[in-house]
Formats: structure tokens, sequence, C-alpha cells
């Protein structure tokens, strides 16, 4: 398969959008979430949408088919939950290892059909590694605010055995996202380290932060650019931004990113802010409006969507991203002249 | 999935590919090493081997005492924090972790880099764990061998560190010259070859050793370390090189004097050779430039190992020093040197002593009185511009320049006249860069901002054309057209004169003018700036805030060259800054003011304790005593007035501003006891209780002796969470209903008097300098009265609060029960309501503070406002409000809608 730092430099890569927003569609109910296998589950499954890769696999195919033809270079697994620490809510620890490889191994499946379809466009499975519910760095109890509800190893263990399960279920990338808490992020960094190490292999690597409000920091309280410091020891296919905001608001973080990272640059915002509902209703064409100023400038290698969007969505960015050159060369466009203390 | 072996240009691609590597750290915020940030200064009084305190705080598991330490640290300048538990008598491993936690919940202390130090892995290891940002180890070596070293190595590279490397192999310890380089050189070797550990996260802790210890071969510790980190940097591309620097001077324990020398001198030599992180502790640091040269001549012999007697002579010389630290005989060595290094010497240091009689030498020699200007003067002001320009000189040292540079001007004056006069041809141009108008806005009187930014523009080559305070807006114009001024600057610190500025710029706009409008002052803003003032006017409006910005926006704005593409920038970006901010507004929600009132913060008033004040009605001060303010005194609002940032007190010890610091606070001080012992100025307040109950949700209530006042107040109308009111002043007292009778209280205090006299005098002896710092510290008066009277009206005059035992400390952080709020600031917006206060005070009758047009108190240092009692009562922001609440307030307030509507249009929601 060809390259994908090559394929990298020659035009701007397209991560699927939404999964979540798609299998609403669908309105599976609990029966749905069981399948046959888990009728008699001790504890209700609905909302375990990383399950339905094994109770309605047909389903999770058919959204990865979807965006694979609406111009989606990257699907992501449907592994967002997929950790012991995630599935813990759900008893589900002891299923992670199949939900994750079973997860990578239908992606794998309709990435290759397209790419036997389409062989001058290969395409290409991120494994899909979600921040867990539990935060590294901060105390869920406001009165003691050095107390931990997880440490560093649990989160590394957990992660090492999602990553495992994604490498041999055929995942081609490992996607680190939507990390609001550099630690648990640094936790999944180390844990790929790891089974890179021993595995003797070298695995293509997406980050991907979320600044979580107009502050312009992550929830853990990191700028853009202490984040991107925090997570470049690791050699990146691509840092990036992801969530919490739409592709406006994402616009000055992306900057600093693009003007700092020797890496490519990521970004898979959210369809606009959610409405009183909850729910995105910013429209593709809106949408692709906007992402449209991140070509101009030339900020981004790879471009997506995460909450809200759909098919249409990426539809629209990449007839978008066609269009242009992907930012280049991938080193930083200037260094920082004065320090971050003055 | 490729291995490694049939995808080998994954690693050669994706490395950085760039020239220059710099070490980067992050906190919260990043921090990066780069050739500009010449030293970076470690923190160390976070590590139980350094500090005692610190020691006895964790074996005491006092936490939050640790953490002020910490706080201290970063408030005081630290840009990385070195934290060590090493020590017999406590669990390392645990103590690491549970303060390092805490740490990481402190934004103010997590914003830096950590340093994490022991001797022992497993707490290295512990912390590298509980640290989301790009740490420091301290250390690693090849003490144990290479496998340990590799070993450690991998897994600090796998975390995401950066490490200090300590010269020390399997032998021992590096204590030469060859040493150093051998095992740095290897230690690199291994590092970055076998581990792949980027270079330039490596840091090398070359040992630093004492000198002048009496043993031989110590002698060349210090010159080898130089001279060993000196081959590191040329050597070892891309790292760094640290060092604790006060071991360098350990036999000289006891001699502070002699310390701080050789610190300095070591520094200076050890810097320039490419250290360029370390530890040091600022207090005991000498300015390198300020050594007696006898002492520095010494030092450095020492130092450098000059001479085989060198340590002997500094033991002798260093008897004579001792103790004469502080009050050193003043060095008047550089009056032989040459005239010109005299004036750049006298400007650069703000000397004023002899300046009159090096420009009448300079003037002697010159053919024409305005070449000393033009010529000798002006070498001198571009080396304070240089120095300034560069951050190695700060604000306060600078306008001392500019008051030499004035003096000199105005002895040299009455020959230039002269020369004009007789030979009217030989005067061509004014020989400035251009010509400046300044002037605060009409109603407002605050200048301080306003003067400072003169005189420094003043001191690189910029004619002033200053108009004082309250300035009128035709005034403004004609005199912009009458003097061809090139640029216009408007300042202004209260509300309204936001408006003022708008209305300017339209005027502006209106005569079709075409100069750079400049706006500064504490409550404009760039989005304001941007939003208002800007789409106003065709030419440039910028926003500048602080002085040194104002000397490079100034130079690009009049650049002839290049100035159009600099203002068609300008105009873009602020453009840009305006659809970004107004985006960004709409995206708020909120309630209209009913339903706000329905969300309204209750107190329960059948279970809320009002106390009965002891003294109710009017009540006067006057001749009061100002020298019983000055413990009251908040300091960090002083410095930051004459843009030294830091807390009090530990903005003395600042590693960058520190000294400068320390020289405005002597100066400060000085001028205070004049202040205080020739009464120089006078206070007066005029403030009292009274009974008080809120009607109709907004409104409050009060009777006094004089018929009844009715305060009112405005209520926030942003759409809050659940469980969180919409507060408005008035919910902090009992309303009518309730049969509870409650109270208010207002005050009007003054430290003023006199100021305006001050100034006015300090200026006509060009001295610049003294009236700034005496309008800067009647500010700080004013406040300080403020203060006083509170805590006398808490304790005794109302008397809700007889017991309490508060430190300034305490007082500033506004620790007491109560709330003292002020008309035009957050919780009240509306200068309005200072009327109702002078009407029921009888504020000018009774002590003369005068409101302006636009409600700004006269004398510019007075504070006014109101008393809140209830144990309940805090401050909050108003935040924007909708026009149903300002037509509501108009009618209340029985005033015309429009005139509501400007007075409270910097609170209105636009959208």
């Amino acid at each position: 398969m060809k390259d994908i730092y090559k394929i990298l430099e020659e035009r701007i890569l397209v991560l699927d959008g939404a999964m979540g927003t798609m299998l609403q569609r669908h309105k599976f109910t609990e029966e749905d979430f069981r399948g046959e296998r888990f009728k008699e589950w001790s504890v209700p499954v609905q909302g375990n949408n990383d399950l339905l890769s094994i109770t309605q696999p047909k389903a999770i195919k058919e959204v990865h088919r979807l965006y694979f033809e609406a111009g989606a270079d990257i699907v992501e697994t449907n592994t967002f939950s997929g950790t012991t620490i995630a599935m813990a809510d759900y008893e589900m620890e002891e299923l992670v290892y199949e939900l994750n490889y079973e997860s990578a191994k239908i992606a794998k499946e309709v990435a290759d059909e397209f790419t036997a379809k389409e062989p001058h466009k290969p395409r290409f499975v991120a494994g899909s590694i979600g921040p867990t519910n539990r935060t590294a760095s901060m105390s869920p109890d406001v009165n003691d605010p050095g107390y931990r509800a997880i440490t560093f190893d649990e989160l590394r263990i957990a992660y090492k055995q999602q990553v495992e399960a994604l490498l041999d279920g055929g995942a081609d990338i490992l996607l680190v996202e939507t990390i609001f808490d550099t630690l648990n992020a640094k936790a999944a960094l180390f844990a790929i380290e790891e089974v890179k190490d021993e595995r003797d292999i070298d695995v293509p690597i997406m980050i991907s932060g979320t600044i979580t409000d107009a502050s312009g920091r992550t929830l853990s309280g990191q700028t853009a650019e202490a984040f991107l410091i925090s997570v470049s020891h690791i050699p990146m296919l691509s840092v990036g931004f992801n969530c919490a905001l739409g592709a406006n608001q994402l616009t000055p973080h992306l900057e600093v990113l693009a003007q700092k990272a020797n890496f490519g640059i990521s970004a898979h915002p959210n369809a606009g802010l959610p409405n009183a509902f909850g729910e995105y209703d910013e429209t593709p064409e809106q949408m692709a409006e906007q992402i449209k100023e991140y070509m101009d400038k030339s900020l981004v290698n790879i471009i997506g969507g995460c909450c809200g969007t759909t098919p249409e969505h990426i539809k629209a960015i990449a007839d978008l991203a066609k269009q242009y050159k992907p930012r280049s060369p991938l080193t930083p466009k200037g260094e920082t002249l004065t320090q971050a203390y003055n | 999935m490729s291995t490694k072996e049939n995808n080998p240009r994954v690693n050669s691609k994706v490395l950085p590919l760039e020239a220059r590597k710099y070490l980067k750290l992050s906190g919260l915020e990043p921090m990066i090493v780069s050739a500009e940030t010449n030293f970076i200064n470690v923190g160390e009084r976070t590590n139980v081997a350094g500090s005692r305190k610190f020691l006895r705080l964790v074996k005491e598991e006092k936490f939050d005492e640790a953490l002020d330490i910490a706080r201290h640290q970063v408030e005081g300048g630290a840009q990385v924090i070195d934290i060590n538990m090493d020590d017999g008598l406590i669990d390392g491993k645990e103590a690491m972790v549970r303060f390092l936690n805490l740490i990481m919940a402190e934004p103010d202390i997590a914003r830096v880099p950590i340093m994490i130090d022991s001797s022992k892995w497993d707490i290295i290891e512990a912390g590298l764990q509980v640290v989301q940002g790009k740490c420091v180890v301290n250390s690693i070596s090849l003490k144990e061998g290479e496998a340990e070293f590799i070993a450690h190595a991998k897994k600090i590279k796998r975390y995401g560190a950066a490490v200090i490397v300590m010269a020390f192999d399997e032998v021992g310890q590096a204590d030469n010259y060859d040493r150093r380089i051998e095992i740095s050189k290897r230690s690199y070797d291994v590092l970055v070859n076998q581990v792949k550990f980027p270079p330039e996260d490596i840091i090398f802790d070359l040992n630093i050793f004492p000198v002048a210890t009496g043993m031989d071969e110590h002698r060349k510790n210090a010159i080898d370390f130089i001279e060993a980190t000196r081959w590191v940097r040329g050597n070892l591309p891309d790292c760094s090189v640290s060092g604790g620097v006060s071991n360098v001077s350990f036999s000289f324990r006891g001699n502070n004097a002699v310390r701080e020398a050789m610190h300095s001198v070591f520094l200076y030599h050890a810097i320039k050779a490419g250290m360029n992180m370390g530890i040091v502790n600022p207090a005991m640091l000498e300015v390198y430039d300020d050594i007696p040269k006898d002492l520095l001549e010494h030092v450095e012999d020492v130092i450098l190992d000059r001479r085989d007697d060198a340590t002997e002579r500094l033991l002798n010389f260093a008897e004579s020093v001792k103790g004469t630290n502080k009050e050193r005989v003043v060095d008047l060595s550089w009056r032989e040197e040459p005239l010109q290094d005299r004036i750049t010497r006298a400007l650069v240091k703000g000397i004023d002593q002899y300046i009159i009689e090096d420009v009448e030498e300079a003037r002697q020699k010159a053919d024409k009185p305005i070449e000393v200007i033009e010529g000798n003067l002006m070498v001198g002001m571009n080396v304070v511009g240089d120095l300034f320009g560069s951050g190695k000189m700060f604000l306060p040292q600078v306008v001392k320049s500019a008051r030499v540079m004035k003096k000199a001007v105005a002895y040299l004056l009455p020959y230039i006249e002269e020369e004009k006069r007789k030979n009217p041809k030989s005067v061509e141009g004014n020989g400035t860069n251009g010509r400046i108008l300044m002037a605060t806005v009409k109603g407002d009187v605050h200048d301080i901002g306003k003067n400072i930014v003169s005189v420094v523009l003043g001191c690189n080559n910029y004619e002033i054309v200053d108009l004082g305070v309250m300035v009128p807006p035709e005034k403004i114009i004609q005199t912009a057209i009458d003097e061809q001024v090139d640029i216009i600057g408007l300042s202004g610190l209260i509300t309204p004169s936001l408006d003022e500025m708008v209305y300017l710029a339209k005027e502006m706009e209106r005569k079709n003018f075409n100069i750079p409008l400049l706006i500064g002052g504490a409550t404009t803003s760039k989005a304001h700036t941007a939003v208002k003032i800007d789409p106003q006017y065709k030419n440039a409006v910028v926003h500048v805030n602080d002085a040194s910005r104002a000397v490079t926006v100034v130079g690009d704005l009049l650049n002839k060259r290049s100035n159009q593409k600099y203002v068609g920038d300008l105009k873009e970006n602020y453009e840009k800054f305006r659809e970004g901010f107004l985006k960004r507004t709409k995206q708020k929600a909120y309630l209209s003011i009913e339903d706000a009132r329905k969300n309204k913060y209750t107190i329960d008033w059948s279970a809320s304790e009002i106390k009965k004040p002891n003294q109710l009605g009017i009540q006067v001060l006057e001749e009061f005593d100002i020298k019983k303010l000055e413990p009251y005194i908040d300091w960090t609002p002083f410095f930051r007035s004459w843009e030294l940032h830091g807390k009090y007190p530990a903005i003395l010890t600042d590693t960058v501003v520190g000294k400068e610091a320390t020289s405005l606070f002597k100066d400060a001080q000085e001028l205070l006891q004049k202040v205080f012992d020739e009464k120089l100025l006078g206070a007066k307040a005029v403030y009292g209780v009274f009974e008080a109950n809120t009607i109709n949700d907004d409104d409050i209530e009060v009777s006094t002796d004089q018929g009844d006042f009715t305060f009112r107040t405005l209520r926030q109308q942003l759409k809050k969470h659940a469980g969180k009111p919409n507060f408005a002043l008035s919910d902090f007292i009992a309303p009518k209903g309730t049969e509870t009778q409650d109270y208010i209280g207002c005050f009007c205090v003054t430290t003023g008097f006199g100021t305006k006299e001050l100034a006015e005098a300090y200026e006509a002896d060009h001295d610049d300098y003294n009236s700034i710092m005496i309008k800067a510290l009647a500010d700080r008066l004013a406040e300080a009265f403020a203060e006083y009277l509170h805590k006398k009206v808490r304790t005794e005059d109302w008397g809700y609060a007889t017991n309490e035992e508060l430190s300034n400390e305490e007082l500033i952080k506004e620790d007491y029960t109560g709330i003292r709020p002020a008309p035009g600031y957050p919780a009240c917006p509306d200068h309005l309501e200072k009327k109702t206060i002078w009407k029921l005070l009888q504020v000018n009758e009774r002590i003369g503070v005068a409101l302006t047009d636009s409600l700004a108190m006269w004398p510019a240092a007075s504070v006014s406002g109101y008393y809140f009692a209830n144990p309940e009562a805090r401050y909050f922001g108003l935040g924007k409000i909708k026009e149903d609440q300002v037509k509501d307030f108009a009618e209340r307030k029985n005033i015309d809608f429009e005139y509501a509507k400007k007075w409270l249009s910097p609170n209105i929601s636009d959208d």
C-alpha cells in the first residue's frame, strides 16, 4: 500500500464524520443493542455504541461505506469508548479486546473494498482511542484537589490493551482523540510506544486535542502551544484539534499549531455549536464555507468532522479539499521569538 | 502493517527538519528556551534540601503553606520550579505525588514547567506520571554505569520530559575541564545515538564548585566550568547548560558583598560561554556593571584564575568591603571618562547631578547649541531607547533618563533662542521624529498612564504637545490643526471616556483628518477600540496600553516608507478582530429583566442577623493624619502603574525587574515620608450608615435626616446555569415587606488635595519622574484610605465586625465580612449613582470633592462607594444587560431613555 506519509505531502486527506450521529438515525432499541448474544446481560447496554460493532456490524459497515463514498480517505473505528475504564459502566471490561478487534476488522474490510475499486485512492483505517471518562490530572472532588480517580498506570494498561486489539484487527493508523486531559493522552502514547517497541513495528499516530471553550485551553488548562509541546516527544503523522467547537472557533488554535508544529495538522470540528436542543444544525455548505478558511490559510493536512457531521458534510469538505494543496512543508512557519514568560 | 525495515522513510521524513532546535518545556503555558531567552531561572525554594522551611512544612504535612512557597517562587519570577522531596524522614514518593497533584490544581503555579528533582528513580518516575506538561528530570548520570543510564533515559523520553545530566561517571564527579568534557561528550553520544534522545532536551549540569578555598586544586574550579560550558555549547549541538550558582562563593559565607559580586561575575562569564539555565537566588546578585572597579578586579582574578595570589588578595580586600555592602561609597571614577561617555552614562543611569556642567562643556565645543541636543544628547537617548527596547531597562529608569534630558534641554534652550535671533536661517526644522498630541479626554482626570507614554515618546525624540486632563474635543481638534501634529493620543480611565473617544474619532473623520489616533487608558481595550472607535475613522486607530509598545507603534505609523502598508494591515486586523468579537457575543443568551428578577439571590431574612449601627448619620473626617494609612497601602498596583509586573513584596527580589522595583520603591518611600513629614497631601472623608430597605426588587430606599434617597441598582441578565442567581446589589438589603430594618452605608474619601500643585512644581523643575510618582502615590493613599475607613466602619461606626483581626494582606484579598462596591466598577457600572451619593452625603459641600461632566471625581485621588454589611453580600460583575432593563431603569430613575442608554452603553449587549 502506498505510504500515507507520502500521500500527506501530495494532498489534503479527508477523515470521516460522526459515527454517533449516523447511528442515531437507526433509532436502535435496547434489544437491538443487545442482539442475541447479550440478551441476558445484567445491565442496560443501550447507548453503548461501541457494542454495535458486534451486535449490528452491518449498520457500522454501512456508515463506513457512506463516508468512503462521500470522499473520506480515512475512517475511524467505532471504538471511542473501547477501554476497560469506559466499558466499566456496562460491565463489559472483558469484551474490550473483541470490541476493538472486530471494529478494526470491519472497518478494514470496507476500506479494502474501496481501495480495490479505486487503487489510485487508497483508503485507511484509524483506530479511534478516546479519552475515557476519567481525568488523570484533575480531581473530580472539589474538596480534595489532590485526589485522582485514575492513575497513569491504570490508563496505560487499559490503553495498551485497546491498542493491541486495534492493530490485530487491522488498523493502519492510531488516533488518540478528543484529548481534554493531556496526561491521559500521554498515558496512551506511552502505551503505543511500548507496543511499537515490543512488536518492532512503526505505526502512524494522529493526536487530536480538544479546546473546551473560548478561553482557548484544554479542560486540564493547557494552551494550544503547551499541549503541542507536551505531546511532541512522539513522532506523529499529525497533531490537531477536534470536537467541542465549530470550525470557526477552532481557527485561532489551529493557527498556533500550524505555526509551531513539525507535524501534519489535522482538524475535525463539530458541525457548529449545539443549539438550544443540543442538536448540531450547521449545514454542509455552512461548515465547508468555514473550512475554506483553513484551506485558504493553508492550515491543515487532514480534515474531517466530529459531532453532528454527516456524509453530506464530508462530501462538501472533500470536494473543497480537492481544490487545495496541503499545508506544506511540514516545518513550522516561524519560531517563537518571545518566550512565554514575559 | 509495515515494519521498520520495509518502511525506512517514516522517521526520516517526519522528524523535525528545522535547523535550530530549542528546548521547549510546558506547564499550562509553553516555555521556550531560545537564543533570545538568555537565562532561565529555576526556583529552588520547593526543595527540601534547599529550604528548611519547606522541609518542615512537608514533614508537618502543611501542604497549603508549602504551595504558597511554590506560588511565591512563580510570582517572584521563577520560570521553572524545582521540586525535591529527598529526605530521610519523609516518604519521598508519596510527598512528591501529593505535592505535584496539588500544584496541578493551582493554575497560577502550574503555568510554569516542573523540574522533578530526586536521586531516586522511583520518585522521579512517580512524579513523571502525574504531570501533564513537559517536565525536566533532575537528574541522571553515568554514575551507576551505562545500562542504567540508558534505561532511565529511554523511560524519560517516553514520558516526554527533558533531562539534566550530571557530569558524573563510574569513576566519580567531573572536577576539571577534561573530565567535564569527557563525561558530557560520552553522555551526549549515548543519549543521542543509542537512545535517540532529542539533543535539545539534554541539559548538562557541569558541577559548579567553590573557588578561593585556599587549596590550589580549587583555583580553576570556576574557569574550568566556564570553559567546559563553552566547549559543550560549541561541540554538542542543541543542548543546554545549567548549574547551582551559589556554590561558587561558598568560601565567602558571611560576606554577602563579596558573594554577590562573585555570583555576578561568575554568571556574566558563564552566560557568555553559553550557560542558559540555573539556580540563582536573585537577592544574592549584584549587577555586573555596578560592581566597584576594585572589587570587580579582585573577584575576576579569582573566578578567572588570573593571578597566583588572587585568593589571598581577594581575602584581604574582602575585609574592607565586609558589611559595607549596601552603603558603599559612590564611585565617581566615571567622571574621568570622555565627555560623550559621561553624558550617555548620566542619561542611562538617570543621574542629573552633573548634567548641566557636561552639557555646558559640550556647548562650548559645538558650533551651534542645537548640535548638543541632536548630537551628544540624542546619542545617549538612543542608548536608552535601545536598552529599553531590548528589555534591559525598565520604565522607571527611562522616566529618570527623561528627567536628565529635560534638564539638559532646558539649560540649552536660551542659547538656542539666542542663536535663532542672531541667525534665523541657521535653525531649520525641529529635528524631531514627529509631533504627538496627548490628552486625557473631557470629563476625565486620570493622567498617569498618559504622562508615562508622553515621557517615553519624548525620550525617543518625539515632540509632545500635552494638553493635560479634561480636554474638550474642540480643543483637541483645533490644537491638532494649529500645531500640525502627526498623531493624536487619547487617554481615559473611566467608562464615559470611551464615548468621548468615539466622538472624537467621528469628529476627526468629519473634519477630514488623515493622521493616526492612539487610544489608551485603563478602561480602553482592543475590543472597544476595534468595535466602537475604529469604524468611525478612516485612518489608523490603535489601542496601545503600554509605553514600550507605544514607541514601536508610533515608529511604524510615522515611517514614511512603510506606513501605508502598516496602516492597511492595522485596519484589516481591527476589522477581523471586530468581526470575530461580534460573532462571539451573539452566542450569549439573556433573560428578560422580569425573569432575571425572579432568579434573584435570596437571603433568608428571618435567619439573617442584622446589626443596628452604633452610629447613624453623616460623619466627616478632616485634618486626617495620612501617616496612619501607610500600613494599608497595597503596593502591587503601584508597581503596575510603572509597568513593572509582579506582586509586592516578591517583586522586589524578582530576577528580571527586582532591582528596578527596589529602586523605585525606595524613591517612593522617600517621597512618601516627605509627604507625611511635610503634610503635603490633604486627606478628607465623608461617610455614613443609614436605615435602608429594598423596594421593587432593584431599588434601595434610604432614610436620612435630610430626607429619603433611592439607590437604583442594576441586575445581571445573562442566562445562568441552573441554581446560579442573577445578582443585583439590592439583593443584599432586606426588602421592605419583611419587617426587618436593614442598613446601608456610603462614603467618599480623598487624599488628592495638593497633588496637582506638587505635580506642577515637579513638572516646572522638568522632573516628570516625581510628578508621576506623586500622582501614583496619591492614588494608592486614596485606596488605602478607603480600606482604612471601611475597617473603621466595620469595627466601630457600624460595629458588626468588632472582633475582626485581619492582616493587611487579608484586607487586600478582601477577606472581611461585607462589601464596598464603587459606582463605575463591575458590580454597579452606572456612574450616575455617584450623583445620589453626592446629594446624600453632601460630598462637595462637606469635603470639596467634585464630580466632572463625566462623573469622574476631582481631585483624582478619590474613592467613593457603598457599604453592605450582610455576610452574604459579595462582589460580582454586572456583565451585559439588555435594553428592557435600561428602559425600566430610565423609568425608575425618571430620566430620558436615550440619556440612560448613553451612560450605560458599555454594559448594553449589542445583539
